[in-house]
């Protein structure tokens, strides 16, 4: 054909860049010996129920599983030309993990970024400490551990150069990709060292010389651009869907419409004539618990997607719907509004809720529904698998390499290292990526295909279909205020089938890591409080969405903070700031919160002080109290989730005719020291777009079992018309790096439902108690 | 045998002439850069230009475009508006996952190169077939503003 080699025939040929370390230049043979010097104990997983003080002891990455490494052979390698590799062990998924963790490393290392290069680490946690990309968690857990593989390479850079020179170790140091001896003028740099540094002992961890935050010369700054930035322009990233092996086949499943349901019988004639279609495999189900198993369904093989595709539609299948064939989205409602009126399994109390309603001057109570959602990141669900000499090789787009890795080994039979798990960059996340099923359809179907490259491909239906579902949910309050139009009582029952229906027999009660997100650790000083749980069964996957249960929880209480203001003839942001309180620090235990995002409840106590401060910035920033025209309103919301606390004000305007757009959002963050702000302005301004897409339009419904929505027709997202025109992102300055890191990536997600539906209210006097917002404000 | 024009160059293909060009495309050119979102022209992800037309490769046939010039993001710095498009990406940080923007590039340079000035109301229309699930779209408008500026400053 033609002669310019361009990156489609490169990729072909080359396969695809495999991280192969022992490919790497400079530290290699320590790299390879990989001793790891710190692993924690398993963590508490999404299912454990028994989150006590007493059954954990450890917090924050140590409470992970196999917690955290910090060895700088395990992260770092220097070549002989002084490129510096440094290995991000975390998933890319947008929230630009693989640009502000190695930075991180090259800044403790003085390293220049322009000669740093990073590779993506495989599913090994024991080598690379966690690697669960969820939970915000990334930089909260790896920013002290990353320093110090910086830090620790450094030194024995230092140590090599001045061991060279026969200098006192003290009177040199690293700067900027080279060591300096300023006594004599002499520099080597650190493709100089390398050799020699590698041969040195890594320094123990007392002896680190951690730089001061003054001295970062990246850390806080936000002035490095994307790592990947450029290959995306080019279109050159490689996500999980981009996979390209020799003689790769290429597959999509027909998957039970219902869940639990399986294949009853199917017919594959018309299947198999579709061109380029290979071969049809029917794929097992599994008996529930759900846990990351792949649903099951028949499997069409094909020599390319657009095949594959074809012939699944050419499949006649008989499906057995099993017990959840008649979920339906509507009935449901109607069930978790009945529980939501009645008592419920009490999970926190405070004094004495009833006498405190009765004696109220004024009593208000409303219900709040929010709908099932899925994840829907751009790039679908998608995995390759191969097996060559009883080794599974896997490239796959996920939050949970060691998960996948774990599984696939289950899955196959195979010794743990006879499995590899490639991670590639992820075209978003949002939490569906942490559940491997598609992984491990990928290495299934490549068993079955007899170790050949298969490629599994999930289309948007497949993606919508069989998503693992954030909740649904009722939440009902009930406040009491007194004549002065003070809350002094507080009843909220919060329904919601719960994620660890996923993992083990339905307990129809949400465990503490969801009561924990925003419901049960209310931080509001109300003297008669009670909180209960009443049942909801789940008859879906129910698994984890950005920010999971805050989403229902905050839309409510933040919703219906606004509501008693109203009650109260108050402006909602001085009530707000009444109810959070004065300042002061509380211990999440004493609110029944024993989980409080796994981390310590001494480090991270609930600081109103910091939940006061973001809520006054953000008003103060967004012109709280101007008057505004007539359809336009300010709504405010403030969340602490993920350690972090967030305010928002949603500016909306709505016309006549009842059509809603959002001229600006101000978002207040305090979430503990800035390591990449430019990131985080990122990712908030993500946050705020997915909020009001929620919000405004998000829903998944059920129907005969099956899901209603099949593509993005049904299942909107908001587009940029219909995006805030202005997004203002405030960070709350911090200049010390020793306080704890808060999250990022989700907790700008669930005050942005109640604060828009705060602005409605504000410029309509519509109250929104029901999402997706979508046509109700409309007026013909 | 199908002989496409895809960046310049004619490349052949041997599928059945009803496959939509974004599996051309992806399996067997290895042009991966066109990405997969809905498969029914709903989110832009799968935006080429044909004749310098944005078009959806998910809902075109190859058969239609045979004869056509057919440029992707491969492709797209070698225009002089694609490369500013793509240089004022990366100053302003667009991207985060980054799956959209293959799309979004292709959309936002055809506007500029069929409108060197858009209004936000342009930018509204030709930029909302293109989902971003990471919620993008407050940079990629700065980032048109901003190759639309530089276009001219250097004119
Ligand atoms: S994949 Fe073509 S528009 Fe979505
Ligand atoms: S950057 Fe992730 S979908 Fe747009």
């Amino acid at each position: 054909m033609n002669k310019t080699i361009d990156h489609a025939e490169l990729t072909a040929e080359n396969e695809i860049s495999i991280v192969n370390i022992s490919r790497r230049g400079f530290l290699k043979d320590f790299a390879l010996s990989g001793f790891v010097l710190a692993a924690g104990l398993p963590a508490l997983t999404w299912a454990d129920e028994t989150a006590t003080p007493t059954a954990q002891d450890k917090y924050g990455a140590d409470a992970m599983p196999h917690g955290w490494v910090d060895n700088p052979l395990v992260f770092v390698a220097i070549a002989d030309d002084g490129t510096v590799t440094i290995i991000c062990h975390r998933s890319e998924m947008g929230q630009g993990v693989r640009t502000s963790l190695p930075m991180v490393v090259a800044d403790e290392l003085e390293a220049n970024w322009l000669h740093v290069k990073v590779e993506q680490a495989p599913g090994n946690e024991v080598r690379f400490g966690n690697q669960d990309t969820d939970g915000s968690r990334s930089m909260r857990h790896f920013f002290m551990p990353m320093r110090r593989v910086g830090a620790a390479a450094r030194q024995m850079l230092e140590s090599a150069a001045a061991a060279q020179w026969q200098v006192p170790v003290h009177e040199v140091h690293a700067e900027l990709h080279r060591v300096i001896h300023p006594a004599t003028g002499r520099s080597l740099g650190y493709g100089d060292l390398a050799q020699a540094a590698a041969k040195l002992p890594v320094p123990a961890r007392e002896s680190l010389r951690l730089k001061t935050p003054a001295d970062f010369r990246y850390i806080g700054k936000g002035q490095v651009g994307i790592y990947d930035g450029r290959d995306i322009v080019r279109g050159l990233g490689q996500y999980g869907i981009d996979t390209r092996l020799k003689d790769m086949l290429y597959a999509v499943v027909a998957r039970p419409p219902v869940f639990g349901g399986k294949v009853a019988s199917y017919d594959a004639k018309d299947a198999l004539k579709v061109p380029g279609v290979i071969k049809v495999i029917e794929l097992p189900s599994s008996p529930p618990p759900a846990e990351f198993n792949p649903l099951g369904g028949v499997a069409v093989i094909a020599s390319n997607t657009w095949a594959a595709i074809q012939g699944r539609k050419a499949l006649k299948i008989e499906w057995n719907k099993g017990p959840h064939g008649n979920y339906d989205s509507v009935v449901y409602k109607t069930e978790l509004e009945a529980a939501a009126r009645k008592p419920g399994k009490v999970v926190r109390n405070e004094s004495d809720v009833e006498a405190a309603l009765k004696t109220a001057a004024k009593r208000v109570e409303a219900e709040y529904y929010a709908p099932h959602l899925a994840q829907a990141p751009m790039e679908p669900p998608a995995a390759t698998a191969r097996i060559v000499n009883g080794h599974c090789e896997i490239w796959a787009c996920t939050q949970a390499p060691q998960l996948s890795h774990d599984q696939v080994a289950k899955w196959l039979k195979l010794p743990a290292e006879k499995v590899t798990v490639h991670v590639t960059l992820l075209g978003g996340g949002f939490g569906r990526k942490s559940k491997p099923d598609y992984v491990i359809e990928a290495a299934l179907l490549s068993k079955a295909m007899h170790g050949k490259p298969v490629k599994v491909t999930w289309t948007r239906e497949d993606d919508l279909h069989h998503s693992y579902f954030h909740t649904v949910s009722v939440e009902r309050l009930e406040a009491g205020l007194d004549d002065q139009g003070k809350p002094i009582a507080w009843l909220h029952r919060t329904v919601a089938p719960t994620i660890s229906s996923t993992f083990g027999p339905d307990s129809k009660h949400q465990m503490p890591v969801e009561l924990g997100m925003g419901v049960i650790n209310v931080p509001y000083a109300i003297a008669n409080l009670r909180i209960e749980n009443p049942e909801a069964e789940a008859h879906t996957r129910i698994g984890w969405f950005r920010s999971v249960s805050n989403i229902p929880h905050a839309f409510a209480i933040q919703s219906f903070v606004a509501e008693l203001a109203a009650a109260a003839g108050r402006d909602h942001k001085d009530f707000l700031l009444e109810l959070i309180g004065l300042p002061r620090r509380i211990d999440p235990r004493t609110l029944g919160d024993n989980w409080n995002h796994g981390e310590s409840p001494e480090l991270y106590p609930i600081d109103t002080g910091r939940l006061r401060l973001v809520t006054e910035t953000v008003a103060d920033k967004a012109g709280w109290g101007l008057e505004l025209p007539k359809g336009r309103g300010l709504g405010i919301a403030a969340h602490y989730s993920f350690v972090t606390y967030i305010a928002v004000v949603v500016e909306v305007a709505v016309s006549e005719d009842g059509i809603l757009s959002i001229p600006c959002i101000d978002v207040a963050v305090d979430c503990g020291p800035q390591v990449n702000p430019e990131r985080i302005r990122s990712q908030i301004e993500g946050a705020c777009i997915m909020g009001v897409s929620l919000a405004t339009l998000g829903e998944i419904s059920f129907k005969d079992g099956a899901v209603v929505q099949d593509n993005f027709h049904q299942y909107q997202l908001t587009r940029m018309d219909d995006a805030p025109r202005e997004i203002r992102v405030h960070l709350l300055p911090t200049t010390e790096f020793d306080t704890p890191l808060g999250g990022v990536g989700e907790p700008a997600v669930p005050p942005i439902a109640p604060a828009l539906c705060n602005a409605i209210f504000a410029a309509t006097g519509q109250r929104i108690r029901q999402l997706p917002i979508r046509e109700q404000l409309r007026k013909n | 045998m199908t002989t496409l024009t895809i960046n310049g160059k004619p490349r052949q293909i041997d599928l059945p002439e009803d496959t939509p060009l974004l599996w051309a495309l992806r399996d067997h050119l290895g042009l991966t850069g066109t990405k997969f979102g809905c498969g029914m022209s709903l989110c832009g992800a799968c935006t080429v230009h044909v004749d310098g037309e944005p078009t959806r490769a998910c809902v075109t046939p190859v058969s239609s475009v045979v004869g056509k010039n057919i440029v992707t993001i491969e492709a797209i710095d070698q225009d002089a508006i694609g490369q500013k498009v793509q240089d004022a990406w990366l100053a302003l940080g667009v991207p985060q996952c980054g799956y959209c923007q293959s799309g979004q590039i292709m959309a936002a340079t055809a506007l500029l190169q069929h409108n060197p000035n858009p209004s936000d109301a342009d930018i509204d229309k030709a930029m909302s077939g293109n989902i971003c699930r990471c919620g993008t779209y407050q940079r990629i408008r700065a980032a048109i503003k901003q190759a639309a500026g530089s276009k001219e400053s250097n004119s």
